[in-house]
């Protein structure tokens, strides 16, 4: 074993980084493309249905023959259509939600870039990704397509103050903006993960990151009853795959996020001896699985918000919760006898 | 200016320094783009390219709080913003082309002003690499964000105190200056729709039937 250990220290550090970059990227685009047979499996079975069962044992290998029908399919550039625009956005859209995940702390010491601020910087690189979605309903020059990116942009501007005020609170309670050390904060039990005395804005952050990912309940961008499919109505092949591939790499990201903030990410429940038997590793996916399964939860129960209704409740009650709750937390952690609790 | 800040000392510092030949490339031609480019919509879009050039630059010199603000607050943000109103515009381009031979002695000046402006501060031996050493030296734990807040929340709090009543006077004068509040709009009041009951809005009557009505 030591001389792979010895054979993989001398190779140079751009391929190091690289070979960690394929081993985070491609085991996260198989999830995601059993993420949309998931979708639609549990959809289906909400729904009284079966869901896709004819391609490979029980359906199994739908992804794979959606994503082989979407590679050969031609790629359609519209007439009047910014033609170079166009082609970006998708690129746009992916690009920040696979960025993201190089901060990521799947366990203690699995981790890409461990950096100082990089709870900053998943915050950061999030707020890109709404360039894809303006840019795709601009430059498709047609008139659903921006009215999905218009609605997108004011939606996504406005749920992610309450997000980052969300994240505002968390780390307060952790004293920090490293991911890691947020997660270590929160060690030693159940009791101790931020999702209780965070409570609201538990709520905040895991209805926003719905928004911001602009699924259901809040997929007006898209909104296929009123505006066909919104800012990606004129993609075909590549392109929409694309834009698929962003949409559910970005739910993944954030239901990790959410683990990792609130829910103690790689922590067991309880530090004692039948948890502790399960690695890290599985308590952190399995906690991420579960928040991922929310989501299709949401889209299989609620019925689409108003465009009204949206705006009124990021601004109106989300910004205000959060605030008050970041000055609950000051307040609570340097002048009440609980003030362990909140970090 | 920035170039000559990072002296090559060793391996990392030469990696270092071609980081920064690309951003800074990029850089410069994102923002020779945003002027001379047609389109609005792209001119905003290199824009943003110039700032995100920019977030990575401060990144290399180990200021990754402003960074990563830059991006968060300008690209994400701001410039989301500028694009929304940008793409409504109806911009006819010809007409916008009409006025350049009118203004471009106007515009010739106030460039040429700006440069020589420009050109007398940097060369007041105020800029260079002896004034502004590149910062660094930081050993592993040292982080930025730590740093700025332990200044803006000791040294400067009045500073920055005052700098945040600044902005919020700047944000109620804006919401007064575009909140109009006309009588014919009808508002929904949430409030009011949770605390409806059913007798409020429900009348069960009881009719007699059509036949008797008739007989």
């Amino acid at each position: 074993m030591d001389w792979v250990l010895n054979l993989w220290f001398e190779l140079p550090v751009l391929v190091q980084i690289g070979v960690k970059i394929v081993a985070i990227v491609a085991p996260l685009m198989v999830a995601v493309a059993y993420y949309t047979l998931a979708e639609r499996k549990v959809i289906a079975y909400m729904h009284v249905r079966v869901g896709p069962n004819r391609v490979g044992p029980k359906g199994l290998l739908q992804p794979i023959a959606d994503a082989v029908k979407l590679m050969f399919k031609e790629m359609i550039v519209p007439t009047h259509a910014d033609r170079y625009l166009f082609i970006i956005a998708p690129v746009l859209a992916l690009a920040p939600a696979l960025g993201a995940w190089a901060v990521m702390p799947f366990t203690d010491t699995l981790v890409l870039a461990d950096v100082n601020a990089s709870l900053l910087y998943v915050l950061a690189l999030t707020s890109m990704g709404v360039y894809g979605v303006v840019v795709a309903g601009w430059a498709s020059n047609s008139k659903y397509a921006f009215l999905g990116a218009m609605r997108s942009a004011a939606q996504i501007v406005a749920y992610e103050i309450a997000m980052g005020f969300a994240l505002v609170g968390v780390l307060m309670a952790a004293g920090s903006l490293n991911l890691r050390e947020i997660v270590l904060a929160q060690s030693g039990g159940l009791h101790q993960w931020f999702f209780i005395p965070l409570f609201p804005l538990f709520l905040v952050y895991l209805i926003s990151g719905v928004a911001e990912t602009n699924r259901s309940p809040f997929d007006v961008a898209e909104g296929e009853s009123e505006i066909v499919a919104g800012f990606h109505v004129d993609y075909s092949g590549m392109g929409f795959a694309v834009f698929f591939l962003a949409e559910y790499a970005n739910m993944l990201l954030i239901s990790g996020l959410t683990v990792l903030l609130f829910l103690g990410g790689w922590h067991p429940p309880a530090p004692v001896a039948p948890f502790t038997w399960i690695p890290d590793l599985f308590w952190f996916l399995g906690k991420l699985a579960v928040i991922a399964f929310l989501f299709l939860w949401f889209r299989a129960t609620f019925p689409r918000y108003r465009y009204d209704q949206i705006m009124r409740l990021g601004w109106k009650v989300f910004i205000p919760v959060t605030l008050v709750w970041i000055t609950v937390i000051g307040v609570a952690k340097f002048f009440t006898p609980i003030g362990h609790w909140f970090g | 200016m920035h170039g000559q800040r990072i002296q090559p000392t060793d391996e990392q510092m030469s990696f270092l320094q071609i980081v920064f030949y690309i951003f800074a490339a990029i850089l410069i031609g994102a923002s020779i783009m945003v002027v001379t480019v047609r389109n609005p919509v792209r001119a905003a879009l290199f824009l943003v390219l110039a700032f995100f050039n920019a977030a990575c630059l401060w990144m290399t010199l180990e200021a990754e709080f402003l960074a990563i603000a830059l991006v968060l607050v300008y690209v994400g943000a701001v410039m989301v913003l500028f694009l929304f109103v940008i793409m409504m515009l109806d911009i006819d381009i010809a007409q916008m082309r009409a006025g350049f031979t009118n203004y471009l002695p106007l515009g010739i000046i106030v460039a040429s002003v700006m440069a020589g402006e420009l050109i007398l501060v940097m060369l007041s031996g105020e800029f260079g690499s002896a004034q502004m050493p590149r910062p660094g030296g930081h050993g592993e734990t040292y982080s930025n964000t730590e740093a700025l807040g332990q200044l803006i929340y000791t040294d400067y709090v009045f500073a920055f105190e005052l700098a945040a009543i600044i902005l919020l006077v700047a944000i109620i004068a804006a919401i007064t200056l575009t909140l109009r509040r006309r009588p014919q709009t009808r508002y929904q009041a949430p409030e009011e729709q949770v605390r409806v009951r059913k007798q409020d809005r429900l009348r069960i009557v009881q009719l007699p039937s059509g036949k008797e009505d008739d007989a």
